[in-house]
C-alpha cells in the first residue's frame, strides 16, 4: 500500500471517529416522554409531587385493609406478623419505644408513596389509587392523627401533619444543629 | 536461612501482653522459630507418603462453569429470613462467612444478600433504565446500549446499614464473625459512570438529589445527594469480579455508591429520577435511621463508620494445639482508608499495631494479621481500626452512648473473642 493511501485512510478514520463522538460522548440513550414514563414514575414527595388524581376514606380503607392487609398487619393495624404499623405515638424516649407509622414516620406521603410501590406484599401495584388513599386514610385514622371521616386525597394528604414530623435531624452532608 | 531460633524474645518482639507478637516479625524475617517464642521445638513426625488413586487415573471432564470442591461445601451463605413463612418470603438476609475466606475479594457466590421482596428474575433485554425529572431530555437506556459506554473498574466493599445488628442486642449473640459481620462483601465493580448518563440527559441547575429506584417487587427507593454523582464516585455496575453481577446483587445492574449504606446501592435498578430535594421514602425514614435517647432520630446518615473484624481465631476457627497462630481479620471505612488496626488480647489492656498493606485502599476491605502465642492461656481478642480522617473504631459503649435501645444501624463497635482455657471462643461485651 503507497503512502499517500495510508494517509487517506488515516485521515478518513480520524474524521468518521471524530464525528462519532462530536456533542456528547455516546449518547446511546433513547428519547422517552414523561408520559411513556408514568407507569414507573410513582415517587412521591412531602409536598405531595407525584401523587395521583383520586380519594379514599378511613371507611373505605378499613375494607380494603381487612381484605389485603390486615393478616399480615393485625385486625387494627398491630399484632400481626408483618409488624405494627398503628400505636406507639408518644414513646420515642422510652427506652421500651415503639416505632410505628404513626408514631415515627415524619411524612403521610411516604406511607402513599410505600404502599403503592410494595404493598400488599405478595401483590404490589394491585390497589387501585383510590384504595391507596383509602387505607392510607385507614391507617392514619386508626393513629388517631386524622378523624375517621376525613377524606384523603392528592390536597388533603400531604397537609397531614405527623407526629413525628420534627423527629429526623439529617446528618447530611453534616449533621444539623440540634435545637 | 536465617536461624530466627538465636533471637532471644525480647520486649520488641512482645508487642502487647498476652501473647501477641510484634508484627516485624512478619515484615522482617517471616515467623519467628518457636524457640524464640519459648515454645517446645520438638517437632511432629510425618507418616510415610503413598501414592493416592487420583494420581493413578485420569481426573474429571472438563467443566463449563467451575465450582468449589466437594470438601469445600460448608462454605456457603448462612440465611436468615426475616418474617415467618408466608408473610415476607424473599425478605430477609444471608451472610458472608467471613471467617471462612481469606484475603479481600468475596467470591460472588458469598457475597451477603438483603431483599426486601426476593430477587426478581430479570430477562435483560426487557430491562430498561430510565434518567428523568429535572433534566433537559428524560432518557431510557437498555442494557446492550450501556455495555457499549466506556467502563470504570473500581474495587469497594457494600455493607449493609443493619450490618453487625447482633451486637446491638442486650446479650452477646453466640454466632460467627460471619453471621454477625458478614452483611459486607468486597469486589471488583466495572460499569458506568452515572455522572456521564446523567450529563447525556443533561441536569438541570435546580437538581440536588437523586431518586434511585430498583425493579424488584419492593422497588425500593432512596434519595441520594446529587453530590455523590457529580464529582463523586457513584456508577452503575453491570459486572462483579469480572462476570455480569449475579441476580442477586442486582443483574442486570445495580448502583454502587463507595463506602455509603448498602441499601442505597440499588439493585436491579430501572430509574434515577433527577430532583431539588430528598423524596423521603420508608427505607430513609422508618428504616435506616438511628433513634437517640431523647426521642430524635439521626437520618441520612449515609457513611458505614470505621470497622474491623478479627475472623481468625473466632467461633469456628479455634486455636487447636497450643503454639503460634496468626490473628488475621478485615478492616475497612466508608470514609477512605484504613491507616491503623490494633490488636488487642488481653480484653483491651494493650495493644499491638498489626501489619497491614503499605497502601491500604479506599473504602474497601483491608486484611490484617499479627502473630500470636496461644499456650492455653484465656484471652480477649480485640481489633480496632483507625481510617484516614483519624476516625477510631469506638468501643461498644461508646457507640452506644447516644441511641436509644435496639438501634440496629451503623453498628461498627469494637468486637471482641474470648478465648478460653480449652480453645473455645465465644461473643463477649466488654
Ligand atoms: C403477606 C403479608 C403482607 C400483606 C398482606 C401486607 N403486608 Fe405490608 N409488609 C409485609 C412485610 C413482609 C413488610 C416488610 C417488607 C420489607 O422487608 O421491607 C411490610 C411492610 C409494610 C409497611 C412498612 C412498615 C414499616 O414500619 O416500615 C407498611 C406501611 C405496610 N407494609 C403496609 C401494608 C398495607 C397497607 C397492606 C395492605 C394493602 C399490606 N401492608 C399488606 C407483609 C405484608
Amino acid at each position: 500500500m503507497s503512502m499517500s493511501k495510508l494517509g487517506l485512510m488515516a485521515l478518513w478514520t480520524a474524521t468518521t471517529f471524530t464525528l462519532a463522538i462530536s456533542g456528547n460522548a455516546q449518547d446511546l440513550g433513547q428519547v422517552v416522554s414523561e408520559s411513556d414514563l408514568a407507569k414507573w414514575d410513582i415517587s412521591i414527595g412531602p409536598d405531595g409531587v407525584g401523587l395521583p388524581a383520586g380519594s379514599g376514606s378511613a371507611a373505605e380503607g378499613e375494607t380494603v385493609w381487612l381484605e389485603q392487609c390486615s393478616a399480615c398487619h393485625g385486625e387494627k393495624g398491630k399484632g400481626g406478623p408483618a409488624g405494627d404499623l398503628v400505636g406507639g405515638i408518644g414513646t420515642l424516649t422510652r427506652p421500651d419505644h415503639v416505632k410505628t407509622v404513626g408514631s415515627f414516620w415524619p411524612y403521610s406521603t411516604t406511607l402513599y408513596d410505600y404502599v403503592r410501590r410494595a404493598m400488599p406484599y405478595y401483590a404490589p401495584g394491585s390497589l387501585a389509587d383510590d384504595e391507596v388513599y383509602a387505607v392510607v386514610a385507614y391507617l392514619l385514622s386508626q393513629n388517631e392523627i386524622i378523624s375517621d371521616s376525613a377524606v384523603m386525597d392528592a390536597t388533603s394528604l400531604p397537609e397531614v401533619e405527623m407526629p413525628n414530623a420534627d423527629g429526623f435531624i439529617s446528618y447530611w452532608p453534616s449533621p444539623e444543629t440540634e435545637n | 536461612m536465617t536461624s530466627t531460633k538465636s533471637l532471644p524474645l525480647g520486649s520488641e518482639e512482645r508487642a502487647a501482653g498476652n501473647g501477641l507478637i510484634s508484627r516485624r516479625w512478619l515484615l522482617r524475617t517471616g515467623l519467628p522459630a518457636v524457640g524464640a517464642l519459648g515454645l517446645s521445638s520438638e517437632m511432629s513426625r510425618a507418616e510415610e507418603l503413598r501414592v493416592p488413586d487420583w494420581s493413578s487415573t485420569p481426573g474429571l471432564d472438563l467443566t463449563s462453569y467451575g465450582q468449589p470442591s466437594p470438601f469445600e461445601n460448608e462454605v456457603v451463605r448462612p440465611t436468615l429470613p426475616l418474617f415467618p413463612e408466608g408473610i415476607g418470603d424473599g425478605s430477609g438476609v444471608s451472610f458472608t462467612p467471613l471467617e471462612k475466606l481469606a484475603g479481600t475479594i468475596t467470591p460472588n457466590g458469598l457475597f451477603f444478600e438483603r431483599h426486601h421482596s426476593g430477587i426478581p428474575e430479570i430477562a435483560p433485554e426487557e430491562h430498561r433504565l430510565a434518567i428523568h425529572g429535572l433534566v433537559e431530555r428524560p432518557l431510557v437506556f437498555t442494557v446492550e446500549a450501556l455495555l457499549r459506554y466506556p467502563m470504570v473498574t473500581r474495587t469497594c466493599f457494600i455493607e449493609c446499614a443493619g450490618n453487625s445488628l447482633f451486637n446491638s442486642m442486650d446479650e452477646p449473640q453466640q454466632r460467627t464473625a460471619g453471621e454477625i459481620h458478614g452483611l459486607i462483601g468486597n469486589a471488583e465493580w466495572t460499569g458506568v459512570s452515572l455522572a456521564h448518563l446523567l450529563n447525556e440527559a443533561g441536569v438541570s441547575p435546580s437538581a440536588k438529589w437523586l431518586v434511585a429506584e430498583g425493579g424488584d417487587a419492593a422497588k425500593m427507593s432512596r434519595s441520594i445527594p446529587i453530590e455523590k454523582v457529580i464529582d463523586g464516585d457513584a456508577f452503575i455496575a453491570l459486572y462483579q469480579n469480572g462476570e455480569r453481577i449475579r441476580p442477586e446483587q442486582g443483574y442486570p445492574m445495580r448502583l454502587v455508591l463507595p463506602g455509603w449504606q448498602g441499601s442505597m446501592n440499588v439493585k436491579w435498578l430501572r430509574r434515577i429520577k433527577v430532583v431539588s430535594a430528598p423524596v423521603h421514602t420508608k427505607d430513609e425514614t422508618s428504616k435506616y435511621t438511628l433513634l437517640q435517647k431523647d426521642g430524635k432520630s439521626r437520618q441520612f446518615t449515609y457513611e458505614m463508620g470505621v470497622k474491623s473484624v478479627i475472623t481468625s481465631p473466632s467461633p469456628g476457627r479455634e486455636p487447636g494445639a497450643q503454639g503460634l497462630y496468626q490473628i488475621s481479620g478485615l478492616a475497612w471505612s466508608g470514609a477512605g482508608r484504613v491507616t491503623k488496626v490494633e490488636v488487642s488480647a488481653d480484653g483491651g489492656s494493650s495493644w499491638a499495631e498489626a501489619l497491614i498493606p503499605d497502601q491500604t485502599p479506599a473504602r474497601a476491605l483491608t486484611r490484617f494479621q499479627l502473630p500470636w502465642v496461644w499456650q492455653g492461656q484465656s484471652a480477649t481478642l480485640m481489633s480496632r481500626a483507625t481510617d484516614e480522617t483519624g476516625a477510631v473504631q469506638p468501643t461498644r459503649e461508646a457507640w452506644y452512648e447516644p441511641y436509644a435501645p435496639n438501634q440496629l444501624f451503623h453498628q461498627n463497635a469494637i468486637q471482641a473473642w474470648a478465648v478460653s482455657s480449652s480453645g473455645g471462643i465465644s461473643n463477649v461485651y466488654v
